[in-house]
């Protein structure tokens, strides 16, 4: 095991350069150090000029989401072992305008995020005094799987549509609309289609499929995307028929 | 407390970064995404193959024959090779993509994917085996 790593890290202070460059920083290795404890250890003893975003350092909040040797992940979960021998390029989640250093601008997520309604929308409200919304475990499962994105937004990065076609809503968006369209206790899914149908919605998606494999949480929106295409392409066919009374 | 403090709103200089021509070399994952979708050209030459067998059929054992001898010159072989990999590898993802698209549940519990694409691959065969039959047995 070596005693020490390189880390190479995109620098971009634009009161100073008009495009990113590459800082290296040497920090000490250890086995059970993952990236953001070395950025860390650069912001506290090497160079307090860094800019990066972290919470939780568990995987929970979804805040340390950068690009390690090229590969969107969170920084709390690349350990420096698995990126040997270095130096391990550490940069911003590409497509997102960057602010400073490794921090990317979220209000374009953020925005599309609330288009789609992610939560449980009701036609009519049940008094408090009525008790609970129940649900059976089958119905729990139906929607759990993509109720645990943690919006950290790898999958974005990930998708070369989002990166061509900056309008698309998006992986995790329409994972999450599928989320509460899937959940029994939602009467959201008319209201949500507009959206998902729309020109930057599902149709857009060519399923390249790497959104699904760079997600930490194992949500597959790859997956919730084409069950929506399939569900949304059916009810369509459904509603040509002369029987269907629209 | 001071009074004299001025306040700015922030505004962020964004350092935007384009996506280049060639975004879908960097990634192997990329690549075969792009191939997978050119596969489509493929899938086109062959419908036009038909159409062409179909209209010269109409036409006459005389035209039938001279497109036979078109498709058997070296250029339409090695067109008719090329479109045929690129129509297996469109097929094969497909059937691989399927379980992703297709969530079928039986009893409240989901089939594994393998089940999904493996009877994919099934109905693929037996339609081909029957297509096979009804042409060679003769």
């Amino acid at each position: 095991m070596p005693e020490t790593v390189t880390l190479s890290v995109a620098r971009y202070r634009p009161e100073q350069e008009g495009e990113p460059v590459f800082q290296e920083y040497e920090v000490p290795f250890r086995k059970d150090w993952v990236v953001l404890d070395a950025l860390n250890h650069i912001k506290d003893r090497l160079d307090g000029s860094l800019s990066f975003r972290w919470s939780c350092r568990m995987g929970v909040c979804g805040s340390c989401g950068m690009k390690v040797n090229g590969e969107p992940k969170l920084t709390c979960a690349a350990f420096l072992a698995s990126h040997l021998p270095g130096p391990i390029r550490v940069e911003p989640l590409d497509y997102f305008a960057v602010v400073r250093d490794l921090v990317v601008d979220l209000r374009d997520f953020l925005g599309k995020l609330k288009k789609v309604k992610p939560w449980l929308v009701r036609r009519h409200e049940k008094a408090i005094a009525e008790g609970e919304y129940r649900q059976t475990p089958d119905e729990l499962d139906a929607y759990k799987p993509w109720s645990m994105c943690i919006n950290c937004m790898l999958c974005y990065s990930a998708c070369p549509i989002y990166g061509l076609e900056p309008g698309f809503i998006g992986p995790a968006a329409i994972a999450l609309a599928q989320r509460y369209n899937a959940d029994s206790r939602d009467q959201g899914a008319a209201e949500r289609l507009e959206i998902l149908s729309g020109h930057d919605g599902i149709w857009q998606c060519t399923f390249v499929g790497e959104c699904s494999k760079v997600c930490p949480k194992n949500v597959d929106p790859a997956g919730a995307i084409q069950q929506y295409k399939l569900a949304a392409a059916t009810d369509w066919l459904k509603a040509l028929l002369p029987w269907s009374g629209k | 407390m001071s009074t004299d403090a001025r306040y700015t709103p922030y505004h962020p200089r964004w350092y935007r970064r384009r996506v280049s021509v060639w975004w879908w070399l960097k990634k192997g994952s990329y690549t075969v995404f792009v191939l997978r979708e050119l596969t489509s050209v493929a899938v086109a030459f062959f419908a036009v193959v038909t159409l062409g067998l179909v209209r010269a059929v109409s036409a006459g054992p005389e035209a039938y024959q001279r497109f036979l001898a078109r498709l058997g010159t070296p250029l339409f072989l090695s067109l008719n090779v090329i479109a045929f990999a690129f129509v297996l590898f469109h097929a094969i993802t497909w059937f691989n993509l399927a379980p992703k698209a297709m969530v079928v549940r039986v009893k409240g519990k989901r089939v594994p994917d393998a089940i999904v694409a493996g009877s994919n691959y099934a109905a693929w065969l037996v339609l081909s085996g029957a297509v096979a039959y009804f042409l060679l047995r003769g």
